[in-house]
């Protein structure tokens, strides 16, 4: 039988993503319509005999959490469970190490392992079957995808053996050029895996003997890449490489949340054709593809899309505008708004005839295989730099004025039009 | 009576719409800015028009011939080959402004506001020298000449271009009523009448500052354009309200061309004057404009402090703002945000302008 880990991090950590991170754990974040997470669950399922999903973590349990969870067992008929690690941080595999015995418990022959803040068309059945393929004895296998030169040095790089497909060498965030093949942060792993973490471990904590600066946490710290990968399975000969070129990006930051939004919502033809909306008397009018909550109230002469999300109990005025953005649970947006490549957060209110506006930073359209610029907050002489609008959660927008490529923290009252702003 | 308006130029100050049409014929407020002036002084009394133009004026020449007819009235061209400066063109009329002993107006043609030009007449005569300045009050009276007077008979004593420091509040307000005597004190070469002929007058007591009230506004640039739109106004709400549209629409004082239709769910105004023929479709909003003839403001486009030129397509949802002026025949795609774009004639627009700009 399998099971699927996934890694879903901690409020410490994808601060990148705030002010949406500040109201609600960033794998929850709605993507096309469903929390980031829930595709994930939903591709492992769709594996045979997928037996348990465990999602492991620093989040306090919460509502939210706890709701999520149920709802996937109910949706996917597999376990699901929620470890949570209470030491801050152990490493993305030494949190893994740290509940092996609860991954291995039934004697799963395989598991995956996948990081919540990737998101992709996951080709997890395929690449299962290229691992099974290399045999029966204890090996293990990335997914990795094609980037640019210049941009895979920001991901895990891997060169590969091009008849036998194994690693040969591996590096994370390289200063300088290695490959142009970059980890997804998707892995199939036999059960062996922790005998090389373990190995990991023991060195650790003989080194740190040594070392009278290291801090209680940093003992158990193992990286998955930098500490397995880069080092433990380096050369030996049981690192495999699978390679995709199906959609694939890091969602960082909002921008990546409204690029995610467009590629989620274009695989739905394929794989929910009945969730994209479509043209029809006394319903809005759509362009492109667009998902509207069932219980969102919208106003027929509104236009939507194309790559628009419209979430849970949202209202929408007449004559309203949006293009390219996802608008957030019980968000009201009054008569005759524009709102383009934005997100608009939870119970916001947008007055009428107002414009929200950012910019995207989808990838270099002339680079194949370009990847999501993981642009700076600021530019060197220290202005915002132009990015995907942000209205955090229950903020008011007075009728009739601008918001332009600003960040709006939750809670606010704006007064007056903002451009190339963060609004505390 | 006579006038001469001193029509100038290009008019390069308000560009992007001088770019097609000759200043003078710009509808302030529904009407040809020169429309303004004339009838008011037509209802003064004066029943010839000079017009000193430095170009040649045959476009506008052609558009006033109607306007001479319906007023029986003559209205004439003075062609200034070289620039004269602003006594010059005088000297250039002197045939016909001396052709009898009756004082003339003489008007700045980018002045609008409630024209005295009656009460002018009264008061020259009553002091009966050389020359009557009309001056109006200012709150920042540095940016203008400032005429310093006696306040009891309007004797005025200097005029300080410019001052550094406060001398007074009020300005030359661009009209003035002259003998033709003043022509003897004026060379045919270019002669500032500000520095070179008033000093002069103002020394032998020659010359008189009547104060006027109501509104003023120099309208020669477009920012100034609106604000002399609003105080016009308002000017027609004190005096003859009937005139201001009072559809569902209307929010404060609205001026519309009865060929003008307006969609459902539109806000128009406060202070927005609407040409013939233009449409502007379901949901606008639009404060603080002007729209010129035949132009099109599609559904759910917000306006505000804008002058939208003859024959333009303003696409839906869009947002302008901050004194964007668009040319004639200009094309504004939907959805954009343009900020204070200054935009030349027969362009299309495809991209938002997020800050101030010309496009060429």
């Amino acid at each position: 039988m399998l099971k699927t880990v996934i890694l879903i991090g901690g409020p410490s950590k994808g601060t990148r993503f705030r002010p949406l991170s500040l109201d609600m754990p960033k794998p929850l974040f709605p993507i096309a319509g469903f929390p980031m997470i829930y595709h994930h669950i939903e591709a492992a399922s769709k594996i045979a005999n997928m037996k348990e999903i465990i999602l492991i973590g620093s989040y306090q349990p919460s509502k939210e959490l706890t709701g999520f969870i149920s709802s996937m067992q109910q949706d996917f008929k597999v376990i699901v469970r929620y470890l949570q690690e209470y030491t801050t941080t152990l490493g993305t595999a030494g949190g893994m190490y740290h509940f092996r015995d609860q991954i291995l418990s039934g004697d799963p022959d395989l598991f995956f392992v996948m990081n919540a803040d990737v998101c992709g068309d996951f080709p997890l059945q395929d690449m299962l079957n290229f691992h099974r393929s290399i045999g029966n004895t204890p090996h293990f296998t990335i997914l990795a995808t094609e980037a640019t030169r210049q941009q895979s040095i920001n991901y895990g790089c891997i060169v590969e053996n091009k008849d036998t497909h194994q690693v040969t060498h591996y590096v994370e965030k390289p200063s300088t050029f290695v490959s142009t093949l970059i980890s997804c942060g998707i892995y199939v792993f036999s059960p062996e895996i922790f005998e090389y973490i373990g190995i990991a471990f023991k060195r650790l904590q003989e080194d740190i003997t040594f070392d009278v600066d290291a801090t209680l946490q940093n003992r158990a710290v193992i990286r998955m890449e930098q500490d397995i990968f880069a080092r433990e399975l380096m050369g030996s000969g049981l690192l495999y490489v699978y390679q995709t070129s199906k959609f694939w990006s890091q969602v960082k930051s909002a921008g990546a949340a409204v690029y995610a939004n467009r590629h989620y919502l274009n695989i739905y033809h394929r794989t929910h054709p009945e969730w994209l909306s479509k043209n029809d008397k006394d319903k809005p009018n759509v362009i492109g593809d667009v998902y509207i909550h069932p219980t969102a109230i919208v106003h027929p002469t509104a236009t939507l899309g194309p790559n628009v999300t419209i979430s849970k109990n949202v209202q929408i005025g007449a004559g309203v505008r949006i293009r390219e953005s996802i608008i957030l649970q019980g968000a009201v947006i009054q008569d005759h708004c524009c709102i383009l490549y934005s997100i608009v957060g939870w119970t916001s209110f947008v007055g009428e005839w107002t414009r929200i506006e950012g910019t995207p930073n989808d990838p270099n359209p002339n680079k194949p295989f370009a990847k999501l610029d993981i642009a700076d907050l600021f530019q060197p002489d220290g202005r915002l730099s132009p990015s995907i609008t942000v209205i955090g959660s229950n903020v008011h927008i007075p009728p009739e004025i601008i918001v332009l490529n600003s960040i709006v923290l939750p809670d606010k009252d704006l007064e007056r039009s903002y451009k190339n702003q963060i609004i505390l | 009576m006579k006038a001469l308006i001193l029509v100038g130029g290009y008019g390069t100050r308000l560009r992007p719409l001088t770019l097609t049409r000759p200043k003078p014929l710009i509808e302030f407020a529904n009407k040809p800015m020169l429309m303004h002036q004339i009838e008011a002084l037509v209802d003064a009394g004066v029943r010839h028009i000079i017009l000193a133009v430095s170009y040649n004026a045959e476009m506008l020449m052609k558009e006033l011939k109607a306007e001479e007819e319906r007023l029986s009235i003559k209205i004439t061209m003075s062609h200034e080959k070289d620039p004269l400066g602003t006594a010059g063109p005088l000297a250039l009329a002197k045939e016909v402004l001396c052709q009898d002993e009756e004082p003339f107006f003489v008007l700045n043609s980018d002045v609008i506001c409630d024209f005295p030009f009656k009460s002018m007449i009264a008061f020259h005569r009553n002091h009966g020298k050389e020359g009557t300045i009309v001056v109006t009050k200012v709150s920042e009276p540095s940016k203008y000449g400032v005429v310093v007077y006696s306040p009891e008979n309007g004797q005025i004593d200097r005029f300080v271009e410019k001052p550094q420091e406060y001398v007074g509040n009020k300005i030359n307000a661009g009209m003035y009523i002259f003998n033709p005597s003043i022509l003897s004190r004026i060379q045919l070469r270019p002669t500032s009448i500000e520095k070179e002929v008033f000093p002069a007058m103002a020394s032998s007591g020659n010359l008189y500052a009547m104060e006027l009230s109501g509104f003023w506004m120099d309208v020669g640039q477009p920012k100034d354009f609106l604000t002399g739109m609003c105080l016009y106004l308002n000017d027609v709400k004190h005096k003859t309200p009937e005139r201001l549209y009072k559809g569902e629409a209307a929010v404060g004082n609205v001026l519309v061309d009865p060929s003008v239709r307006i969609g459902s769910n539109c806000r128009i105004g406060p202070d927005v004057t609407i040409g013939p023929d233009v449409v502007i479709e379901d949901g606008a909003c639009i404060k603080r404009c002007t729209i010129l003839r035949g132009s099109v403001i599609k559904s759910h486009a917000w306006l505000n402090s804008c002058i939208i030129g003859w024959r333009c397509r303003v696409g839906q949802w869009a947002r302008m703002e901050n004194v964007t002026v668009l040319g004639e025949d200009v094309i504004v795609k939907d959805e954009l945000y343009i900020n204070g774009g200054s935009v030349l004639p027969h362009k299309e627009i495809s991209e938002s302008v997020q800050d101030p700009r010309i496009i060429m």
